[in-house]
């Protein structure tokens, strides 16, 4: 459609050159007279009529001769204008010859489908006159049939007579061929025989009193009674399933036997059957120990699904399948079947039970789940059959679910002291020089996320059995109960409970009898682990437990969280006690060393402080470090830089200079005797062990506090030359200068070293001091 | 000052000794007179010029003779030696003299004899045996354990037997105390954290407590009515309780005090009263009634009793039961170095601090009615 436009377009715009108008109409004429039909059939209306009305398209439906002829002759030039004509001329002739091949063809085919509808003319009247033929023959035919029916309904009703006399002679040939056939099923197939009796039997008894009949009675009941002979000794074979058993039994009763007695030979010949399945589950148990667990039992073969699963759909299935048969066949009498039920479902139970204690592993839950749901549901069949072992199969479930959840916590426990190990496996592996071995705090975080993870994981769990598709899950016992008493008391509390008790074993236990102590680093760990679980844990694990586990409102009482987070706190504070004891005994061991083996009398005069002092200030740096890493700063009591401490000595000048006489003035011994009592009198008295804070100032107070009270006890029992007062004022100066700013009070500091001081003067055969100055340029060296 | 110890032959009168500590001025034995019924305290001087007291100790059949162990500093070494003096006649009894008089009146020991240790290094302590006829003391030197015999009225001393203990390491035994059980055939020692036990007669070690205290063993103590009971204090603030058929754990702990603890003793008549000094500056009564000879409540005749008395005895005898902290006094403003039951009155004792203040209390008399009822 576009290429006509286009080529229309051409032939009427581009006047100038000939050679190209003609390029053009020869390609458009070719195509033009298409155009039209096109349009007749195609789509190509809808879009003709988009564009604007041209009467000077000459293929256009609103073409306009006149308008056309005028357009071209004003516009054109003459011999564009012949050639128009020419070609326009060419085109007609072309249209034309079209047209008469058109028309032509078109014509033969119109001339032929009239030859056809002449033929069919034809042939319908002829087949008119067929049908009116049939007509008249059908009608002649009813007629004779009519005819030949009349004609034969006596013979009819005669055959009928002699069709019913013949039934009933074959059914008497039934009945004297009876004792017959009854012999002959008796052997093979005794229900087919027993059907045949049946049948007969109201017959014979109906005509006993002609003799033929009579005899034949009497014949099928001695076959009959040989029959039931034959079924009972069937009956007390062995191999019975339950359903020839019942068949059997059926038989028995429809033979008239006394139901009493056919009852209990039924129930002893299902309590066989059953005793047989039980055996076949217990064989899969390894034979009971009695004499306790000497050797571990192997693992089981079969996994505890398989064993649940076969133990109720052979012994449940069957016992249901006897059950219900019984009570078919004995109507509702059910005083026998009860205790009998009862006895083999508690033997049932038990084997349930033992096979349950061999799932020692933590093994699949949801394995076991699924098996004690299975188990539940199928017992629920036998349940309507025997109320009173609802609560012994309840009891079981919950047994066996409080026993997983007591083997969780064991687990749980398990893997806390791996970590630990682990953690302590970190702690004292040495580390590459150069390269930082993980930090405590990152120790800690992967610790507490472990545990707090497996905790979890156990709860998820657990939780499986309270899960809204196992149908246990309704029992009132895993409602209520199981989740608090088992799983957040037996379990979660439980858990924080051994986990505080544990971290105490680690302050109380080794220190005794030199057991192999833990690290430091480690009781720090733990120390703050515990106040972590006072703080947020325990509290995050209780909502979370409550949540998964709603308890009900009329449950047991519950451990409440604050008295746990107590017993966490005690824990930490313990921990960290021991942590402080045992640091700062590692320091005052130092120390005490330091002091006993030097010979103080025969010294040389101080040029260095000593080397064990640095080393512990090294070691106290270290531990403030390792502090810093897990607990926060703390409060100081007198904050103050280097310089601040010199106004402070100022301030304190009603004790300072009885403090620093001892040392720095030489003054008659009784009298400093006498100040440093009336300074004591003033001053608080310090706890050398005493509990400490949650803070790293508070902590390092304590080891520093320890520290220097062993100094001076070892200083006391000294005695020492000039220059050993001299080496200690020199050490307890440059403790001074570097501890003062670990402790919260630096008083407590500064106390005990002045104390020390006085100590050693005392202690001193030529008590010369040094020059304050001196000791201060000597200590500012080291 | 630090030592001190009661005068143990005397019966009558709370009598105690005490020795002085000072480098530079000559010491001072101070004999302790309290006169338990006007609250007086009596005090007569003893010069001891030899060199500063570590350790005293009387003998327990002579109320004149005792033994001090004391350090004598020459210029540049310190030895720790032993000797036996006697006391002046008049001092023995106690003489009331007023304490002016005291004062202006030193008088000077007199030297029975040295105990020898030129061999055996720096002497520890001097034990006399108990229940004995004071001829026989037990020095610790070092590492070594003497026995002497004291001959012609104390004024020669003989090395009879001597034990050294070998090991590793610079031993030294820190205290001792003899046993009055088994015929006095029995001390114990400490040395570092360990605590022995051994037999006079052979000089052997028949037992020993590795590691009794987390730090250094400071003192030892026999009960004195159950053989086999000791207790023991130490560096790690701890004060613990042994049967010595059983060293592997001990009976009891006490964790009372906040700094090392240096003496522990028990009661001599009364055995569940344990007394314990520490440089936390306290001394701590403590009752210790279910390791103690004493039955739990006592057995008393049931007839003789109304019903109404019975059902209140019954509710004494409970209260006996439970183990605990008496009392707590803290008189002392340093470090207490000593502490010593009277000889002469069980329900008193004394405590020494290191600022040389002596400090003499009783027993709290409800419990000591409580004890004696």
């Amino acid at each position: 459609m576009a290429a006509v436009t286009a080529g229309s377009g051409a032939g009427s715009g581009a006047g100038g050159s000939p050679e190209a108008t003609g390029g053009s109409t020869g390609g458009g004429g070719w195509r033009r007279p298409h155009g039209p039909l096109q349009r007749y059939y195609g789509p190509s209306t809808a879009e003709a009529a988009e564009a604007a009305p041209d009467p000077t398209d000459i293929d256009g439906p609103h073409f306009d001769p006149e308008v056309f002829m005028n357009k071209v002759r004003s516009e054109c030039p003459l011999g564009q204008l012949l050639a128009r004509e020419a070609a326009l001329g060419r085109e007609i002739r072309a249209l034309d010859s079209d047209m008469q091949t058109l028309l032509y063809e078109n014509y033969n085919k119109f001339i032929s489908a009239t030859d056809t509808i002449r033929k069919m003319k034809v042939d319908f009247r002829h087949m008119e006159a067929e049908m009116d033929d049939l007509a008249a023959n059908m009608a002649a035919i009813s007629a004779s049939s009519a005819r030949v029916s009349a004609a034969l309904q006596d013979r009819h009703r005669r055959g009928a007579q002699l069709a019913g006399v013949q039934a009933l002679l074959r059914k008497l040939q039934a009945l004297v061929e009876v004792p017959g056939r009854l012999r002959r099923w008796a052997g093979t197939e005794p229900a087919r025989a027993l059907r045949c009796h049946a049948r007969a039997r109201a017959v014979l008894r109906h005509y006993r009193h002609l003799p033929s009949f009579r005899a034949i009675e009497d014949e099928s009941h001695a076959i009959m009674a040989d029959l039931a002979q034959r079924l009972r000794t069937h009956l007390r074979c062995e191999t019975l399933d339950p359903k020839e058993l019942t068949e059997c039994v059926e038989m028995l009763l429809q033979l008239e036997e006394p139901p009493e007695e056919l009852s209990e030979e039924f129930l002893s010949q299902a309590g066989t059957r059953l005793e047989a399945e039980l055996a076949a589950l217990e064989a899969e148990l390894p034979a009971a120990d009695p004499s306790g667990t000497a050797t571990t039992p192997p693992p089981p073969a079969s996994d505890i699904l398989d064993f649940v699963d076969r133990g109720s759909s052979a012994f449940v299935g069957t016992l249901c399948q006897l059950a219900g048969s019984y009570r078919a066949l004995f109507g509702g009498d059910t005083g026998r079947l009860e205790p009998f039920a009862a006895a083999l479902a508690t033997r049932y139970f038990e084997l349930l039970e033992r096979r349950l204690a061999l799932e020692r592993g933590l093994g699949d839950t949801s394995l076991l789940v699924r098996a004690l749901d299975r188990f539940h549901r199928r017992l629920r069949a036998l349940l309507e059959l025997l109320p009173a072992g609802a609560d012994a199969a309840a009891a079981l479930v919950a047994r066996a679910a409080r026993e997983r959840v007591d083997r969780y916590l064991r687990a749980l426990q398990t893997f806390f002291l791996g970590c630990l190990g682990d953690v302590r496996q970190a702690l004292a592996a040495p580390r590459p020089p150069g390269k930082e071995g993980p930090g405590l705090p990152d120790l800690l975080a992967t610790l507490a996320a472990s545990v707090l993870g497996q905790l979890k994981a156990v709860l998820a769990y657990v939780q499986l059995f309270t899960a809204r598709d196992v149908a246990f899950a309704s029992l009132p016992y895993f409602k209520g109960e199981f989740c608090v008493t088992a799983v957040r008391e037996g379990l979660v509390v439980a858990f924080v409970r051994w986990l505080c008790h544990t971290a105490r074993g680690f302050a109380d236990g080794p220190a005794e009898r030199g057991a192999p102590a833990a690290p430091p680093a480690l009781l720090l760990l733990l120390a703050r682990l515990c106040l972590d679980y006072e703080n947020s844990t325990i509290s995050y694990i209780l909502t979370l437990t409550d949540e998964q586990f709603p308890p009900q409102d009329s449950g047991p009482a519950v451990t409440p969280g604050p008295a746990l987070c107590g017993e966490a706190r005690a824990a930490a504070q313990r921990l960290l006690d021991h942590y402080v004891q045992v640091q700062g005994a590692a320091v005052a061991q130092m120390l005490r060393k330091s002091v006993e083996t030097r010979d103080w009398l025969g010294t040389v005069e101080p040029r260095n402080v000593r080397a064990v002092m640095k080393r512990v200030v090294e070691d106290i740096t270290a531990i403030d470090v390792q502090v810093g890493q897990l607990f926060e700063e703390g409060v100081r009591r007198a904050q103050s830089s280097d310089s601040s401490r010199r106004a402070f000595s100022v301030y304190s000048s009603s004790r300072a200079p009885g403090r620093y006489a001892p040392s720095y003035t030489p003054s008659a011994p009784m009298d400093t005797h006498l100040l440093s009592n009336i300074q004591k009198l003033f001053s608080e008295r310090i706890d050398i062990f005493s509990p400490v804070e949650f803070n790293k100032v508070s902590v390092l107070t304590g080891i520093i506090k320890i520290s220097l009270k062993t100094l001076l006890e070892c200083v006391r029992l000294r005695t020492l030359g000039r220059f050993g007062l001299q080496q200690v004022q020199v050490d307890g100066h440059y403790l001074q200068l570097y501890l003062w700013r670990f402790a919260s009070d630096e008083r407590v500091v500064q106390g005990l070293l002045d104390e020390v001081a006085a100590s050693a003067a005392h202690r001193c055969l030529d008590p010369v001091p040094m020059e304050h100055s001196v000791v201060e340029l000597i200590c500012e060296r080291g | 000052a630090r030592a001190l110890t009661p005068q143990t032959a005397e019966t009558d009168a709370i009598r105690f000794l005490v020795g002085t500590q000072s480098l530079r001025y000559d010491n001072q034995i101070h004999i302790i007179d309290f006169d338990d019924e006007n609250n007086i305290i009596n005090k007569n001087v003893l010069l001891h010029q030899v060199g500063e007291i570590w350790h005293i100790s009387t003998s327990p059949a002579d109320k004149g003779v005792l033994s001090t162990c004391y350090n004598k500093t020459s210029d540049t070494k310190v030895m720790t030696c032993a000797a036996v003096w006697r006391m002046p006649k008049e001092l023995e009894s106690g003489s009331h003299e007023s304490p002016d008089d005291s004062s202006s009146n030193t008088q000077t020991l007199q030297l029975l004899c040295h105990l020898d240790n030129t061999a055996h290094g720096n002497m520890a302590c001097v034990m006399w045996e108990p229940m004995g006829d004071g001829k026989k003391i037990i020095s610790l030197a070092d590492n070594n354990i003497l026995l002497w015999d004291l001959q012609e009225s104390s004024s020669q001393a003989v090395l009879s037997s001597s034990a050294a203990l070998e090991g590793k390491g610079q031993l030294k035994f820190t205290s001792g105390r003899w046993s009055p059980h088994h015929n006095c055939t029995q001390i114990a020692t400490a040395n570092d954290t360990t605590v022995r036990g051994w037999d006079t007669r052979s000089m052997r070690q028949i037992y020993c407590i590795e590691n009794a205290h987390g730090q250094l063993v400071r003192d030892l103590d026999f009960n004195p009515n159950k053989q086999y009971y000791l207790a023991s204090c130490g560096d790690d603030c701890k004060v613990k309780f042994w049967d010595t058929r059983n060293v592997t754990e001990p009976v009891k702990t006490l964790e009372e005090h906040s700094h090392w603890v240096w003496n522990v003793r028990y009661n001599h008549s009364h055995d569940q009263l344990i007394l314990t000094g520490s440089s936390d500056s306290r001394v701590i009564l403590s009752n210790m009634v279910s390791i103690s000879s004493e039955p739990f409540g006592h057995m008393v005749d049931d007839d003789e009793l109304s019903d109404q008395e019975d059902q209140h005895q019954e509710e004494k005898i409970k209260e006996p039961l439970q183990d605990s902290v008496i009392a707590t006094y803290e008189e002392h403003e340093d470090s207490v170095y000593a502490v010593e039951w009277s000889s002469a009155d069980p329900w008193l004792f004394a405590s020494l601090s290191y600022d040389g203040r002596l400090v003499i209390n009783r027993v709290p008399r409800a419990l000591k009615y409580h004890i004696l009822l």
